[in-house]
């Protein structure tokens, strides 16, 4: 594993660093090859799309990145410092667990499933991470997370628990969960794939909000071939572990340029 | 001699034991849920020593009888030099007998806890400790509740094994009487139907009480 990683820079510098950097990164569960040596720049403020049918590893990039899951080889790095590794005279090991908590700081994420915590209500989920991991007093975390809840137009719910919202309400929550950490980066695993229809619409413009407003860097895993298209600055479709394909989002939509991208696309847009 | 007369001559008998019934079972519930919480979370510890003298304790525990444990804390402890009062002996055995089956509810509610809320605490950064006390502990504790009115209720029934160091709970007094007026319907069968009143009007609305209480805070009722 050190002979490996010896080939990887400590840490990435100089005038281009980007957000988020994949190198060489493998994950794989026994013989099964989730991702074959992934190689993706994200920029900073750039929002990414990651595109691709099931099993294809589009959701394990983000959980990789999340630190949901641990990587089979390669380096990741964030904001030019290695994620899930660090400095060990002059050599990259494995990160300690103090690493990783102060790496994964600069990470948020919303699920499929919101994960909103139940026994809390909406505020009490906003402000749970900034009192009990950032150490805000209260009244900041308050003000942060009533802020935020306005953002994403959930103010009058404020006060209720997640089993009284509904799933477009829940997500829209998460989403302000999420943000009151000030992540750099945000991940979005499939946040519209468990609504109804006629609420994705709802999730789908706070997302578009946050686009506009605020110079996050993102990465979006979606099935909302639409959505992807009006709002992302780039599109990567993933096949078997690979990039099959990536650029403009009108240029893969428009015009791809690999027979699996078109077969996929065709066959998404048979099933609208 | 009416039942009635038995128990007016009795009563206060009656009523003493069941005092000490009540506290020997307040006492061991409190050991049982105290040990069952700290074996129960040690025997999810990544350390392997650590899950290994959690195993050891629920093993013992749980794979012996309760009244071999209560003689042994009771006769055998001392010729290790712990000597306990029988009363403190008594309760000691049941806590400890009761928080090894408790230990079990404990793991089982904290692993069905769903996997997204451990990964939600994790993406918010939250240390373990934090992760597992304010996040999945509350939300383990709705789970656990209905079985622990169960193991509770055989907790108060466990208790009546103290009368046999002398202990003088309910089931003693019952005895004694029994053994002075040869009453032994009367005897016991007061003794049973306190007990029974004890589990069914009292631990089991505690602990309805208490699903509702924590079902409200999560926000279902």
């Amino acid at each position: 594993m050190t002979e490996e990683l010896s080939k990887y820079p400590l840490e990435l510098t100089g005038g281009d660093v980007p957000m988020v950097r994949f190198k060489n990164v493998t994950k794989q569960y026994g013989d099964l090859v989730v991702l074959d040596s992934l190689n993706l720049d994200v920029a900073e403020g750039e929002m990414v799309a990651i595109i691709g049918p099931s099993g294809s590893g589009k959701t394990t990039v983000l959980r990789m990145l999340m630190t949901l899951e641990t990587i089979n080889g390669g380096v990741i790095y964030v904001d030019g410092q290695p994620l899930t590794h660090m400095h060990h005279h002059g050599r990259l090991v494995r990160a300690s667990n103090r690493y990783l908590r102060q790496m994964r700081s600069n990470i948020g994420m919303c699920f499929q499933h919101f994960n909103l915590f139940p026994h809390m209500t909406a505020l009490e989920n906003c402000m749970e991470g900034p009192v009990h991991v950032l150490g805000l007093s209260k009244a900041e975390a308050r003000e942060r997370a009533e802020n935020l809840l306005d953002l994403v137009g959930m103010s009058d719910k404020r006060d209720q628990h997640p089993s009284r919202l509904s799933g477009g309400q829940q997500q829209r929550v998460a989403i302000a969960r999420a943000m009151a950490m000030r992540p750099k980066v945000m991940l979005f695993d499939e946040v519209t794939s468990a609504l109804d229809p006629e609420v994705i619409g709802e999730v789908t413009n706070v997302i578009r909000k946050l686009v506009s407003e605020h110079n996050l860097t993102m990465l979006m895993v979606t099935h909302q071939m639409g959505f992807a298209k009006d709002i992302s600055d780039r599109v990567c479709f993933f096949f078997d572990g690979k990039i099959e394909e990536q650029g403009a989002p009108d240029e893969l939509f428009g015009n791809p340029k690999k027979e699996r991208t078109q077969q996929f696309l065709s066959a998404v847009k048979e099933a609208v | 001699m009416s039942y009635f007369e038995f128990l007016s001559v009795n009563s206060t008998r009656f009523i003493d034991g069941t005092l000490i019934t009540a506290m020997q079972t307040v006492l061991a519930a409190t050991l049982a849920i105290a040990l069952a919480l700290t074996t129960g979370l040690m025997r999810l510890a990544p350390n392997a020593l650590i899950r290994g003298i959690a195993t050891v304790y629920i093993e013992i525990f749980r794979g012996t009888s309760l009244l071999v444990q209560l003689y042994w804390i009771f006769f055998v402890l001392p010729l290790f030099g712990i000597t306990l009062e029988k009363f403190t002996a008594g309760f000691v055995a049941v806590g400890m007998n009761l928080g090894a089956y408790g230990a079990e509810l404990v793991r089982g509610a904290i692993l069905s806890v769903p996997r997204g809320q451990w990964e939600a605490a994790l993406a918010l950064n939250m240390s373990p400790a934090k992760r597992m006390w304010r996040i999945i502990l509350p939300q383990s504790l709705v789970i656990m509740l209905p079985p622990w009115g169960n193991l509770l209720i055989e907790l108060l029934k466990g208790t009546a094994l103290v009368s046999l160091i002398s202990v003088a709970d309910l089931m003693f007094e019952a005895k004694q009487i029994n053994a002075t007026t040869f009453l032994s319907a009367q005897a016991f069968g007061t003794a049973l139907v306190v007990y029974y009143v004890m589990a069914r009007f009292i631990i089991t609305p505690f602990m309805r009480w208490l699903e509702r209480a924590t079902a409200r805070k999560l926000g279902k009722a």
